[in-house]
């Protein structure tokens, strides 16, 4: 058998489909996270109808798109969610959604069991799984980012899960600066409800990019977090967050691209495409669902993912030894901390990128748009004190 | 016992996705990835479930006498991650 291009190179001039994709279903939130990367809190009154949904899930069966990441905003909160995942497993579309745990009561908890352990001796478990978010080990790690009482929230969805015999549902952490010595207990936690862990990067995308400052990874811990992957990796889920890290030498596991516009890709609530879901901005936008075509047309037409898939310029990074195993990093990280797209990564391991940071004018960084935030003094509490 | 003289099938969770270079496979139970990195092994690896052997299956896509151990060691590690189960019928 021969491979005349890497596989990598096939995914970085994109697929036919998308491998996954992310689809935020709403932006009505019961919580306030302090770095939602998609600003949510209020629902869109553009948001799309049950049947539009569903048009969107045909054409993802008809594309063979192998499965969503559903988020939002809260998922669960919108009345049709139960429907929307029923639709879409039906036609062997998994779905993983990501929630708060807000909903997760016993009997849901139940219905997820059920569904997995299948009937009349169909097994069908994998078609959908569950993640719960929870950004600190400790409540009051995560309080302070998410919202008081979000950490008893999700620890209660975690003993619903179990307790129902879901197994393998993922506890899905953003690494700060003040979770990353929590990897242990997080792992600890996870083990305790039969969970699996995930860690993702935290971005400037959203509400992050008001916080990312102070709350980003310090440089030491990136290397803490890159050594803790490396020797527990293989049981962790990263969603390929850090390919930045492979600057450090050794590869993680995973595809270690950014799949922007290639082999991933954003439907927010109200259908617009984007290149990713951190990078809810005019400028990485390629198109609507609503639009002519519908979503495969975007996928396979617009501009701007065909620019993606072309060859990238590597401006400053192009003399540096490790820009093959990083490429120059997240493409939103830069965008949003007010970098050049062809250039290193703020949070470039071979520190290439906080020279530059300290060069960008306050206030110049491209804001986030649109936000979808609730006002100021609206109570983000879940009725505990 | 070599497994091409046995009889495979794919597991009943694993999605085949027809791609330029091949074809991706998608296990929904173990939530696995995988590559088939050219078309003669999806084409092998869809005959699978009507050959009477993983031999004969190879055979059928036009797989050289040469040329399969090669493709012995691809069905190997798709075996060996539950995207393919041994037909028992």
């Amino acid at each position: 058998m021969s491979v005349a291009v890497p596989l990598v190179e096939h995914f970085a001039g994109g697929l036919d489909a998308p491998i996954c994709l992310t689809w935020e279903l709403t932006y009505a939130c019961n919580l306030a996270c302090r770095h939602c990367l998609s600003s949510s809190g209020r629902r869109d009154p553009a948001e799309l109808s049950t049947a539009e949904a569903k048009a969107v899930l045909d054409e993802l069966q008809r594309m063979q798109v192998f499965y969503v990441n559903i988020g939002g905003g809260e998922p669960t909160i919108r009345p049709d969610f139960w429907e929307l995942v029923d639709y879409a497993t039906a036609q062997r579309v998994g779905v993983k959604f990501s929630t708060n745990g807000v909903r997760i009561t016993p009997a849901v908890a139940e219905r997820l069991a059920a569904g997995a352990r299948g009937c009349g001796g169909v097994p069908r478990s994998g078609y959908v799984d569950v993640q719960i978010s929870l950004d600190g080990a400790t409540a009051d790690v995560n309080d302070a980012l998410r919202g008081e009482g979000s950490f008893a929230v999700a620890v209660r969805a975690m003993e619903n899960l179990a307790g129902a015999g879901f197994a393998g549902f993922k506890l899905s952490v953003v690494c700060t600066r003040h979770n990353i010595p929590q990897l242990d207990s997080f792992q600890a936690l996870a083990d305790r409800y039969g969970a699996q862990l995930r860690l993702t990067r935290l971005r400037p995308a959203g509400r992050g990019a008001d916080v990312w400052d102070e709350l980003h990874p310090t440089a030491a811990q990136q290397h803490e977090l890159y050594r803790w992957l490396l020797a527990h990796g293989e049981r962790v889920l990263t969603g390929d967050s850090f390919f930045h890290l492979a600057g450090y030498g050794e590869a993680l596991p995973g595809l270690n691209l950014c799949g922007a516009g290639r082999v991933v890709c954003l439907i927010d609530p109200v259908g617009d495409v984007y290149a990713c879901p951190f990078a809810i901005h005019d400028a990485f936008r390629a198109g609507n669902v609503r639009d002519a075509g519908g979503f495969a047309a975007v996928w396979r037409s617009s501009e701007l993912f065909r620019t993606l898939r072309g060859p990238q310029a590597a401006g400053a990074c192009g003399v540096c030894s490790a820009y093959d195993a990083c490429r120059g990093g997240c493409m939103a990280a830069k965008f949003f901390t007010g970098l050049p797209i062809a250039g290193p990564d703020p949070e470039c391991v071979k520190g290439f990128g906080e020279p530059r940071l300290a060069t960008v004018e306050p206030g110049s960084a491209p804001r986030p748009s649109p936000d979808h935030s609730r006002p100021a003094g609206v109570p983000v509490t879940l009725g505990r004190r | 016992m070599s497994l091409l003289d046995q009889a495979w099938e794919l597991a009943p969770q694993v999605a085949v996705r027809p791609e330029p270079f091949g074809a991706l496979l998608y296990h929904f139970g173990t939530r696995r990835l995988s590559f088939l990195k050219d078309r003669r092994l999806l084409a092998v690896v869809e005959g699978l479930a009507q050959a009477p052997s993983a031999r004969e299956a190879c055979a059928g896509a036009g797989v050289s006498p040469s040329d399969m151990k090669a493709y012995e060691r691809a069905l190997a590690r798709l075996a060996e991650t539950d995207m393919l189960r041994e037909r028992t019928s």
